[in-house]
């Protein structure tokens, strides 16, 4: 991607000007939008977490004004390619291969604080680290990702994962490749499988009907399929949110003869006597396992559920989902504050394509108002997911707010068709895409 | 995957090979200048050679797909719709011409080295 040089469209006194009026908290912050030309400004710009969407939003940021301060906050020194985990988990890629660094992503010019963000006052236009730090911002965007909160299942830790038949994706590298480690010897004995998903927003809701189908691949390879019983337990009444994905799952599912528990959600777990326990509508139901894929209750991180930021009302309100314009990212009551990524709460879209196609709208409409501006580029939802029905083979599946299937290449590659080139896609392209996305170039 | 931009093809297979890309880039464009010049040489092509480089390249095709079910951890029993076959036969043809068009000239180059005149292709 070329690189606009650096046009500054501001005099020398002007600036000082506007620095004198930022100082004094004024918030017109810029008094000319560019042409072509990247926005000259003071402003001061927080981007809380730098995951996925913070680094995205920050390498653009940093091409789209000069003069700016950008600050990134994040603990993780580590960066996690997380669609990865899946790969990780079935035994095709090592851990490494998910791990990266959060630093070699900052872009030049942008400051990286290594800590968590501990407190959002948007009231007073700052944010606070947990060593008491506070940073004053003129634009604040938040990209701090979603909390998986395993200690809500009764009985699980963290620490578990990869012992006595437990194994859990999403935990992270480690975690993954325990998850494969278990996961391979259920398929070489045999038993019970037990899949299933949270009853709250999670991000990227394939994965686990993913991790069914990859596992039913390797009891198959294995010659073992008959020995095992594999369950998937939905926590309500349909596979996936999209109907059409739904159906075309369910009737995968009777093909490779995976048992669908409906309305069943996971409330705790017994690791000696190997047993989950799910609420159903008939009361508290057990499922005996011999190889289980615990996926936990998802919510905001609690900095953001702890803020006046999220939802106040509705069915995100729990969990502390951001309360932001689904079409343009901006808060709905705090204009100066974006929502990015997973912690945003907007109908469906948790993952690392969505991310790529909410970075654009949320840093056009923020460097608008730099401008004194208003953008009009909307996002409508787009999310997609590389399905794998078993190793070698995925299905496409794009969307968007609506439940409309929005195929990229339509004619060419059929959204709910198991085709081998979308598993090229996932395996081949997907991480150079995220990572170019990291980096602002895709 | 939303729009499909040229740059962005070339970022995502720059971050996708590394240096390869290049080592790639070169090996083509470097290919098809000694293939032109091992042509110009001998006024055209030589048959024989011919025949034994498309040999050569049946077997670059099937290497093609090797390296490719490898980078892409999968066999050969997933093609699943006719986009696959596509695909499949659009990198074996890959393999087939580009391995033939080398073999030709290393071939052309090997007899030059060896103090072979230009062939006189008929
Ligand atoms: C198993 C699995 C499979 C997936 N598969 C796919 C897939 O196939 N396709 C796809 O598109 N997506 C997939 N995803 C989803 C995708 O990885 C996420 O949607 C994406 O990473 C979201 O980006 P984010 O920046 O919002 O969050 P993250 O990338 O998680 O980053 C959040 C960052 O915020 C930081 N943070 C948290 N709290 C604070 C705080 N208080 N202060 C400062 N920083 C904080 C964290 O340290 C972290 O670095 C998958 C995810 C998982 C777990």
């Amino acid at each position: 991607m070329s690189k606009s040089p650096v046009q500054p469209v501001l005099d020398r006194r002007t600036l000082l000007r506007l620095a004198g009026a930022a100082a004094l908290g004024g918030v017109p912050l810029a008094a000319k939008a560019s042409g072509p030309g990247p926005v000259a400004t003071k402003a001061r710009i927080v981007i809380a977490g730098g995951g996925a969407a913070g680094l995205a939003v920050a390498a653009r940021l940093s091409r789209l004004v000069t003069g700016a301060t950008i600050t990134v906050v994040d603990r993780r020194k580590e960066h996690f390619y997380q669609p990865g985990f899946t790969l990780v988990a079935a035994g095709l890629k090592p851990a490494g291969y998910v791990v990266s660094s959060t630093a070699e992503y900052i872009p030049a010019g942008v400051t990286l604080v290594e800590e968590r963000v501990a407190e959002f006052d948007p009231e007073g236009n700052k944010v606070v680290t947990e060593s008491g730090q506070a940073l004053p911002y003129d634009f604040l965007v938040v990209a701090t990702g979603l909390q998986l909160d395993y200690a809500a299942i009764e009985g699980m830790d963290t620490a578990l994962i990869g012992r006595d038949g437990i194994g859990s994706v999403y935990a992270g590298p480690e975690a993954a490749e325990a998850t494969w480690r278990e996961m391979s010897r259920f398929a070489d004995t045999g038993g019970v499988g037990l899949f299933l998903r949270p009853n709250t927003e999670m991000k990227c809701a394939g994965a686990p009907l993913k991790y069914t189908f990859i596992t039913d691949d390797y009891l198959r390879r294995r010659g073992n399929r008959a020995k095992a019983e594999l369950v998937y337990a939905a926590n309500n009444k349909s596979l996936f949110s999209v109907p059409i994905v739904s159906e075309k799952v369910r009737m995968l599912f009777q093909d490779r003869g995976v048992k669908v528990a409906y309305d069943h959600v996971m409330t705790a777990i017994d690791p000696g006597r190997k047993v989950a326990t799910f609420k159903t509508p008939d009361g508290p139901a057990e499922i005996k396992y011999d190889f289980v894929n615990v996926i936990p209750p998802m919510r905001a991180p609690e900095a953001v559920r702890n803020s006046p930021l999220g939802w106040r009302q509705g069915p995100w309100a729990a969990d502390g989902w951001m309360e932001v314009d689904k079409a343009t990212l901006r808060h709905m009551r705090y204009p100066n504050v974006f929502g990015v990524g997973d912690v945003a709460g907007v109908p469906k879209g948790k993952t690392a394509a969505s991310v790529k196609w909410q970075v654009p709208v949320a840093v056009d409409h923020l460097v608008a108002s730099l401008a004194g501006q208003t953008a009009t580029s909307v996002y409508n939802g787009y999310t997609s997911c590389p399905l794998i029905t078993r190793l070698g083979r995925a299905m496409l599946v794009e969307f968007d707010y609506q439940n409309n299937l929005t195929p990229s290449f339509p004619g060419v590659i059929a959204p709910l068709e198991e085709l081998w080139i979308t598993w090229v896609m996932k395996t081949m392209a997907l991480k150079p895409t995220y990572i170019a996305m990291l980096r602002g170039q895709a | 995957m939303k729009d499909l931009d040229p740059l962005v093809f070339y970022v995502v297979f720059s971050e996708m090979l590394g240096p390869l890309l290049w080592v790639l880039a070169l090996l083509a464009v470097g290919g098809l200048i000694a293939f032109a010049a091992v042509l110009r040489c001998d006024g055209g092509l030589v048959s024989k050679r011919l025949v034994r480089s498309e040999l050569i390249g049946i077997l670059g095709g099937f290497a093609a797909l090797a390296l490719m079910a490898w980078v892409t951890l999968s066999g050969f029993s997933d093609a699943g719709g006719p986009v696959d076959w596509l695909l499949i036969g659009v990198i074996w043809g890959i393999g087939l011409v580009g391995t033939t068009i080398l073999a030709y000239t290393a071939q052309g180059l090997w007899d030059r080295y060896h103090g072979k005149a230009c062939a006189r292709a008929d």
